[in-house]
Order: C-alpha cells, then structure tokens, then sequence
C-alpha cells in the first residue's frame, strides 16, 4: 500500500471522537453512560450521533455510574450489544456491578478514560483506577495511541461476545493524553466493521419463551467451582484475543492486537516495560538511544487481564536489566505491574535485574530525559522501587 | 388469576408475607414477564444455584441496582424490536427501594420507562437479621434501633415512598397488602395498562422480623389497614383517586399487640404515651385520606 492510499484513509481526529465514531460502527443496541471528566467527549460525541439519528440506539441517561453500568448488565442480559464509559471515581463507584458482570458472564464494553482517584482530587492520567478493579474478572486492555484505541474498540466486541469468552471487555485509554490529543487515525467504515463484527447472537438471554433465572446465589458447595470457571474463561480468552489479532490483520492489513508488543528487543541488555500512551515516548527514547549506538528495548503490556505471563517471560528473559514503569500503586506494597513481572523470574537462575519505578501519577509529565535517566540509574544498579521525580519541595523538605 | 408462577420448594419462613406478596404478584402478572429482583429474602429464598422458584426470566444482580437492570432489559427489548413480548418488573424490599436503591429507582422514575416497581415492604432489613431500614415505623424494635432502657425503639417516622414516587409525575401509584389478593390483582392490572413508570407498594408482614404468630400474616396485614396505619390507595399523575374506606376505626394497640416488635410498649406506663403518638399517625392518615367516610358494599377500592 502507498503512504498516499494510507494517508487518504485517515483522519486528524480527537481519541474520544475517534472511539465514538469506532462504537457507532460498532452498532451497539444499548449506550447507559453518565458524564465525567475525561469521558465527557466520548459520550457527548455519542449522544449527538444517536440524537441526529445515525446510531439506531437506546441511549440511557442514568442517574449514576452505578447505574450506568447496571442499566448494560440488564441490557446485555436481555440479549443486546452494550457500551459503557467512564472513569476514576465512576469506575470505582461501579465496582461491585464490574464483578457482577463479570460473574454473570455479559459481554459489555466499556472504555475507561484513565484517570487518578481521589483523594486528592484529581481529574488528570494515571493508572491506579482500572488497575484497583483488575481482580473484577474483566479482560483489561492499555492503549498506547488514537489508533490503537480504535482498533482495539472493534476487536473488543469481537473478543467479548466470542461464544469461547463471553466476558466484558475494559478498554484503558489515557485521559487527556489519548481522549483529548488529535492524532491521525484510520477509522473503520461501516462497511467493514459490518464484515469484521457480525451482529450479536447471544445463546442465553432474558427470553419469556425460554424463561431462565440469573444471577442466583451459591452457597459453599458451589461458589468456588463458579468462580474457578470464571478464572478459566479470563485465562482462556488469550488464545481468542490472539485469533481476533489475526482476523483483523487479514481485514485491515495492518498488525494491532495480541496481548504484548515488543519494540527493538533484539540483542537489548535493557528492556524497559509500559502500558498505556507512555509506550509511544519509550519508543521515541529506544530510537534516540539507537541512533546512539545503544539497544533499549521496550514492551508493551497491551492486555494487562488475561496477564500475559508467558509472553513476558519470553519477551524478557534476556534482559540484563528490566525496568517496570507504571502509573498506579498498590498502596503500602510496591509497584502492581512490576511485582507481577518479579514474580515471573522467581524460578530463574541469573534473572534480569528488575527496576520498578512509580511515574507520571496525577498527570506528571513524563518527558523523554526522564526515562534516559531512569534508564542510566537502572543500568547503573537495579532500583526495586521508587516514585520518580518527586519534589521534595511540595514534601516541605527531605524525600 | 392465572397459574402459580413462583414453584413450591423454595425456602420462604412458614408464614412468610412477602412469598405469598410474590405469588400474588406474578398471579396477577402473567407469564410474559421479566423480573429484575434486587438483593434480599426474596432473592434468596427463591434461587440457591442450581434451583430456581421462577417460571419467568428472572435475574438478580445487586442491593441497590434492580430499577437500573430493569432499565436496561426495558431499553434492550425496545432496541431490538420485543418491546411487546414482555413487561419488565423490578422487584425489591423496603431496603433496596427506600433506601439503598432510592437512587436507582428515581432515576428510573424521573426517565419514565415502561416498567412496574414493586417494593415488598417488610419494614426492616430482615435478610440481614432484622435492621431498621427508612421505611421502619416509630418505635418499632430492630437489633440496630432495639427497645432499651432509655429507648422505645426506632425514633423515625416511615418514609412516605408512595408520595415521593408520585412526586416524580409517576403515572400510577398504588398501595396494597396481602390480606386483600382481590385488590393486588386489580391494581397490578391496573398499573399494567398504563404505558410507563408505575409503582405498586405491597406491605408483607415477616413473622420473624415483626415478632408474630405463622398463623396470624393475614390478620395483621388485615388489622395494619384496619387501624389507618397502612392505607390503601391509589395516586394517578399526583393525585389521590381511590381509597380503601375501612368503615370503623380499629385502635392501633389491637395491631401492636401481636407483634414482640412493639412489645416494649405494653411493658411499662410510658409506653402508653407512644402509642398514643402511634395513633395520632393513624388517625392522620385516616382525616387525610378520608379513611372514615361511608362504608361500600364491597371490599374492594372504589373512586
């Protein structure tokens, strides 16, 4: 393909804009959403196409998150395509309905608009909302960029509706960074999102004609094996997760999906690991250092449930020195992903030497020096952990 | 009435007024219906995996969330074309809808969605073991507002739900008890016909919250409309349009006295004083609706 074809397919769009237009193609029958700051654009964009009549959908005005996501648990119960959004506190305040739907098996799709949780309040990006839901039993993706977010929107009605799967389907972008950017992005047409996600043909639903009962409860004799099928059925998507990657690379030609993305890896002493837009930067820092005559390599947690354990190990196994980067914290323990990455190479003779670094909390910039100094720092003698870059300043004296 | 849609087996108390309020309920509902069921006895005494009461689609997901899921099935069937195959019901206690649910069901309300709530109000949350909930009367003990010795038990007035809901421009509200099957039927066939939000209040005495004889569910739930403590009614687009005329006052201690809940009050003098207070909320609701007015021919609502 020419870059002229390619460019004359693209669009200079903002990420909201880009994922509304992505959900409409995506024909949902049911939208349930309620407004926060940075999902704003995703739903206003969608209320107007659903109002102007380009969206053949119920949109649900609901009084809550809470309800947002309770209104696409009895829609997807009754047999329709839905679509959430939200973010920070509103994800949180979802919470117990993110298990429920989980648990009940209902291939929702919601996009999360990554943002830090309060207190203090604060309406800027990080991590620590949908990584403080990833134990829900939802299917967890990062993206890096507008285009990623698009695509990885189709492939997520694709992957949760799969007979295989049948579990929602989270997609992490990062507020502001991703729902407020204009970049460049080769939207889905109608035509080919009809090819690539057929309609949704759901085997079990709220039918008078077939009466089931959901939602029971289970006492001791039966809980566990309940859940233990749900943990199977997260583990298990990866290999459907993969099989959509191939899908749509046939469709669209162009390679977006799997669970991981690895970058300059070859022969790296250092590989450096990210989720979410911070990748794009770490690929800008790889090619610096490669036009210096240095191997960094970096990859990408694109999935971050299912956890893509094999796919790390091998990915990094090589590596004298990895550094884990992560916008959210489990507090009073460490760095989330990067104790998770630890406990990939507890069996391994000589190890990678593992650095875990706390960045960009709140929506602390995290420029290309910094990550060429947490590189040299970590080459230097592995850091376990650290919030980088504070300022001992707004700490009133010594860090 | 048409045939039983909530099985025997389940594992309702002996006695139960809320099974026998759910029994009545889906009677008179029919077989194309879907129940959004919130947490609660209700929940649980029908539907230990892998068993299920229900003879309808049925689902239940949370506490406070059944007017929101039922939302949502509302919407689903509308966007895929089965708006007709089925009504949607959401169905919750005094805990789910006055209190912890109050959210979910104003919303519900407030965007007028063609769905029939019901709260099977038992008065307390009996689920959990007997805790005062916004719909519990005055002076009613519960383990969290129990008779003590500088207590008479639950110091608040029951939240009037019926009329917030109609506050919401709710087409239909209605009241009804399970001493009066006839008049259930009648009003959740009512509430049917009428396209949008309605909202039914069923009182469902629990033996075993309210402290009274198996036996004696119908008798009390007879004797709360009786003494004007429980009236029945109907509100259509805000205003009051029927009334359960009772005819002669009972007084409210030959309601009291059956339940180990008011016990206290019969124990020492001061309680006469907050019985006393229990029927000035009677005879309130009595002037005010009218209660006392000519007796009818039959037992049933009338305009």
């Amino acid at each position: 393909m020419s870059s002229v074809s390619i460019l004359s397919k693209m669009k200079v769009i903002e990420g909201s804009k880009a994922i509304a237009e992505t959900v409409k193609v995506c024909r949902p029958h049911v939208i349930s959403a309620y407004p926060i700051t940075p999902q704003t654009h995703i739903v206003e964009e969608l209320s107007k196409i659903v109002a102007d009549g380009e969206l053949k959908a119920e949109y649900i005005k609901v009084e809550s998150e809470h309800s947002a996501a309770s209104g696409c648990l009895g829609a997807s119960a009754a047999g329709a395509r839905t679509y959430t959004a939200t973010t920070s506190q509103g994800l949180l305040l979802m919470a117990e309905v993110l298990y429920n739907i989980a648990g009940m098996r209902l291939p929702v799709v919601l996009t999360c608009a990554n943002r830090a949780v309060s207190a203090p309040l604060n309406i800027w990006n990080d991590h620590q909302d949908s990584i403080s839901v990833r134990d829900t039993g939802w299917i967890q993706f990062y993206a890096e960029d507008n285009q990623e977010a698009v695509d990885m929107t189709i492939q997520a009605f694709k992957i949760a509706e799969n007979p295989a799967v049948r579990l929602p389907v989270m997609v992490g972008i990062d507020g502001f960074l991703i729902t407020h950017t204009v970049e460049p992005v080769e939207l889905i047409s109608q035509d080919m999102a009809d090819k690539f996600l057929p309609p949704y043909k759901p085997q079990i639903y709220l039918d008078v004609k077939k009466p089931i009962s959901m939602g029971n409860f289970a006492d001791p004799g039966s809980y566990m094996e309940i859940r233990y099928s749900l943990h199977k059925a997260v583990e298990g998507s990866k290999k459907i997760i993969r099989d959509v990657t191939k899908e749509f690379e046939q469709m669209f030609g162009r390679f977006s999906g799997d669970l991981i993305e690895t970058y300059n890896i070859e022969n790296a002493q250092t590989i450096i690991v990210g989720m979410g837009s911070i990748v794009s930067t770490l690929k800008e820092v790889s090619d610096d250092m490669k036009a210096r005559g240095k191997n960094l390599g970096v990859v990408k947690v694109r999935c971050h449930r299912p956890f893509p354990d094999e796919e790390l190990y091998n990915a990094l196994k090589n590596a004298d020195n990895l550094i884990v980067l992560e916008k959210a914290i489990s507090l009073g323990q460490g760095g989330i992903l990067g104790t998770e990455i630890r406990s990939l190479f507890m069996e391994m003779e000589n190890p990678p030497r593992i650095s875990n670094f706390i960045v960009g909390l709140g929506g602390r910039d995290i420029p290309k020096s910094a990550i060429e100094k947490i590189v040299l720092r970590a080459e230097k003698s592995p850091v376990p952990f650290e919030f980088f870059g504070l300022n001992p300043e707004v700490l009133g004296g010594e860090i | 009435m048409s045939e039983n849609l909530l099985a025997s087996g389940h594992t309702a108390c002996a006695g139960c007024g809320e099974a026998l309020g759910i029994k009545l309920l889906m009677q008179a509902l029919g077989p194309n219906t879907i129940i959004a069921n919130a947490t609660g006895c209700s929940e649980i005494f029908t539907s230990l995996y892998p068993r299920s009461a229900w003879k309808v689609p049925w689902i239940h997901s949370l506490f406070e969330n059944a007017p929101a899921v039922a939302s949502g099935i509302e919407v689903a069937l509308k966007a895929l074309g089965r708006e007709n195959e089925a009504q949607v019901v959401a169905i919750g206690g005094d805990g789910a809808m006055a209190d912890i649910g109050f959210g979910a069901l104003s919303g519900m309300l407030e965007r007028g969605h063609n769905i029939l709530a019901i709260c099977l109000d038992n008065e307390a949350y009996m689920n959990t073991g007997i805790q005062r909930s916004g719909l519990t009367p005055l002076y009613a003990s519960t383990t969290t507002s129990p008779a003590g010795k500088i207590s008479h038990g639950n110091e608040t007035l029951k939240k009037d739900l019926p009329s917030i809901i109609a506050a919401h421009g709710t087409k239909y509200v209605a009241t009804t008890t399970v001493a009066y099957p006839r008049d259930i039927e009648k009003k959740v066939k009512k509430a049917l016909e009428v396209k949008g939000s309605k909202y039914i209040h069923i009182l469902v005495p629990c033996p075993l919250g309210w402290g009274h004889e198996i036996n004696m569910t119908i008798t009390i739930s007879r004797l709360a409309v009786q003494t004007g403590l429980f009236p029945l009614y109907e509100m259509e687009n805000g205003v009051i349009t029927s009334v359960f005329k009772i005819g002669k006052k009972v007084p409210v201690e030959e309601y009291l006295k059956l339940q180990k809940r008011f016990r206290h009050l019969f124990n020492d003098k001061s309680g006469a004083e907050e019985i006393q207070k229990i029927q000035s909320i009677a005879d309130a609701n009595i002037a005010r609706l009218g209660l006392m007015a000519e007796p009818q021919k039959h037992p049933v609502t009338t305009k």
